[in-house]
């Protein structure tokens, strides 16, 4: 306010070079006002929420300090969660890597068609998870997908039942986020894998070095920027997988596939139990930050040097 | 001597590079897999698709399914198919990429070419605003959308999505004007030129990539969002990845997986098509905002 009329005051005096300093920031100020509130305050609102007793709708009057987040930690559904976060991120990451670094190897020496190969292998990424899901979980489906299919060609006794089976469903995740982000991943390295000086790779054939050795020793090591972008990019994913659960097994059988962001969803607007919702998602946030923020910090702290 | 061992290395290579061929096709076709199972299954009745094989060919093709998805499958309680929902989509995307690629392109700009005391931190602060996990909002969100009167519509999804979508096209721009030469800017403003004349006359005719990049970005995050979808719609205002979604989980009736399909691959279609016509951008908006800062 006070600064407002210092303006205006301002204004009187040379009404066109004030407007004219002030424009950046007043175009700004409305952008960053709405981050402030729609994500600071929001984020604030719900901690101050995940320490409250509230149930169908928030409630600031009961106080029950950390107990939310005792009841979240000693809640078997909960436990599912973080079980399944670990299983998936961890499979989901390395995979993933592991697909994108060799088909981006293999893609870059000097493929006939890469030009036709590439496109089909990212075009996953332009798909909605529910699409991913709805092909995914009708084609892991015993009754009409890959079982049946190999059943009716002759191979009877062929079983995969993984979507139906409590204990692997959360594989059959695995799989169809695997197919939805590894041809992304296969980009970043082959982005990396292009930027490699060839002046090594030549010093390295003169001195007589097996394609095989170049690879591990000089090229490989050369990608660990990629290798900690595709992490801190999946790892995000992973914390954050919600529609393909829900397209694909919501959840279930039972609760084997609930992670966390399903959790958060299901306890704050299936069961009422806002304050538990409140508390997971500031677990979550809390699991995304641990891994963004020191990234972030030193890619832009890197940038200024 | 040595043109045996010659020999033998090419013909290893040959091998090699065989056997290179060899993945990349399998995986090739490991990808196109789903989309394939999509699109066969789409074409054909539903007998063929319990009884035979899903990889085969229709024996029968017929486009019944994708008129039914389009416009009489039982969606939740009512018998429209996806159209009314693929318009509320269009409806959410359209303006929600238009205001946040213009916000991006004017907070880029000042945060590049009118640097201030404390810029980094508003960039900063916009920056980690990208990563939050939107389950930390969803509750104060629909609060807020309730207070302003825009529960369950379609402008509280255009404005959820237009706040949650400025980070990114502000990194977006930033990234992009800050290699853009500052003394450009500096002799227009000597000459006079106000500050938006300097955007649209220096600036913005140069931005054509970023533009594209941008647009396809948030059009293909917006597309495919199905948490807020989810959270914020009532029955007039589902967009298509949710009503997808009640198409093929609802528990009641007989499972029509050709319709399902091809509500599948109707629900991707904007997007894909998108991706065939300006993939290039499309990878270049993956890597900016894979690799930040």
């Amino acid at each position: 306010m006070a600064d407002a009329t210092a303006t205006a005051r301002n204004a009187i005096a040379n009404p066109r070079a004030t407007l004219q300093d002030l424009l950046p920031k007043i175009v700004l100020a409305p952008s960053f006002a709405v981050i402030l509130i729609f994500v600071y305050g929001f984020i604030a609102f719900t901690a101050v929420l995940s320490f409250s007793g509230s149930k169908l709708l928030p409630d600031f009057s009961t106080w029950v300090g950390l107990s939310n987040y005792v009841r979240l930690f000693n809640h078997p559904n909960w436990i599912v969660a973080l079980k399944n976060l670990a299983i998936f991120s961890i499979l989901y990451i390395v995979i993933c890597s592991v697909i994108g670094l060799a088909l981006a190897i293999f893609l870059d020496q000097k493929i006939r068609g890469e030009g036709l190969l590439r496109p089909i292998y990212l075009y996953p990424m332009a798909l909605s998870f529910i699409v991913t899901g709805v092909a995914w979980k009708w084609f892991l489906d015993p009754g009409i997908g890959l079982e049946h299919v190999m059943q009716s060609i002759g191979w009877e006794s062929f079983s995969f039942r993984w979507i139906k089976d409590g204990k692997m469903a959360i594989y059959t995740i695995v799989i169809a986020a695997v197919w939805q982000s590894s041809g992304f991943v296969m980009a970043m390295f082959l982005a990396g894998l292009r930027g490699v000086d060839n002046e090594i790779i030549k010093a390295a054939q003169i001195d007589g070095a097996s394609t095989f050795v170049i690879y591990r020793r000089i090229i490989i090591p050369l990608m660990r920027p990629v290798f900690l972008s595709a992490f801190v990019v999946l790892a995000h994913l992973a914390i954050k997988s919600y529609d393909l659960v829900v397209a694909m097994t919501d959840g279930g059988p039972g609760t084997a596939t609930w992670t966390p962001a399903l959790f958060m969803q299901k306890f704050t607007f299936g069961r009422n139990e806002m304050g538990m919702g409140a508390a997971s998602a500031i677990i979550m946030m809390m699991m995304i930050f641990a891994i963004i923020v020191p990234y972030l910090y030193s890619e832009l702290g890197g940038k200024k040097k | 001597m040595s043109a045996p061992s010659q020999d033998v290395a090419t013909r290893n290579g040959v091998v090699v590079r065989a056997l290179i061929y060899a993945l990349l096709i399998l995986f090739a076709v490991y990808y196109l897999l789903p989309l394939y199972v999509m699109v066969v299954n789409s074409l054909k009745p539903l007998d063929e698709i319990r009884q035979g094989n899903m990889l085969a060919l229709p024996q029968q093709w017929t486009i019944a399914p994708w008129l039914s998805a389009w416009s009489t499958a039982q969606i939740g309680v009512s018998p429209t198919g996806l159209k009314p929902y693929f318009l509320n989509s269009v409806l959410m995307v359209v303006p929600a990429v238009a205001i946040s690629t213009v916000l991006g392109a004017l907070n880029g700009y000042v945060l590049t070419k009118w640097r201030f005391k404390g810029d980094n931190i508003v960039f900063g602060m916009m920056l980690l605003a990208c990563f939050i996990p939107f389950q930390i909002v969803l509750i104060p969100s629909a609060r807020i959308l309730g207070l302003l009167g825009l529960a369950g519509s379609v402008p509280g999804l255009i404005l959820i999505h237009a706040i949650y979508g400025l980070g990114f096209t502000t990194l977006f721009f930033r990234n992009y004007y800050e290699a853009f030469p500052t003394e450009l800017v500096r002799a227009a403003q000597i000459d006079g030129a106000s500050f938006f004349q300097i955007f649209r006359r220096i600036l913005l005719p140069s931005s054509g990539p970023i533009i594209v990049v941008t647009v396809i970005w948030q059009f293909t995050n917006i597309w495919n969002d199905f948490l807020f979808g989810s959270s914020f719609s009532s029955v007039d205002s589902i967009p298509i990845t949710v009503a997808l979604n009640n198409l093929v989980n609802s528990s009641t009736g007989v499972k029509e997986y050709n319709v399902h399909f091809a509500g599948a691959i109707l629900a991707a279609l904007p997007t894909l098509i998108v991706y065939i016509v300006s993939g290039r951008y499309f990878v270049r908006g993956l890597m900016a905002g894979a690799v930040k800062g």
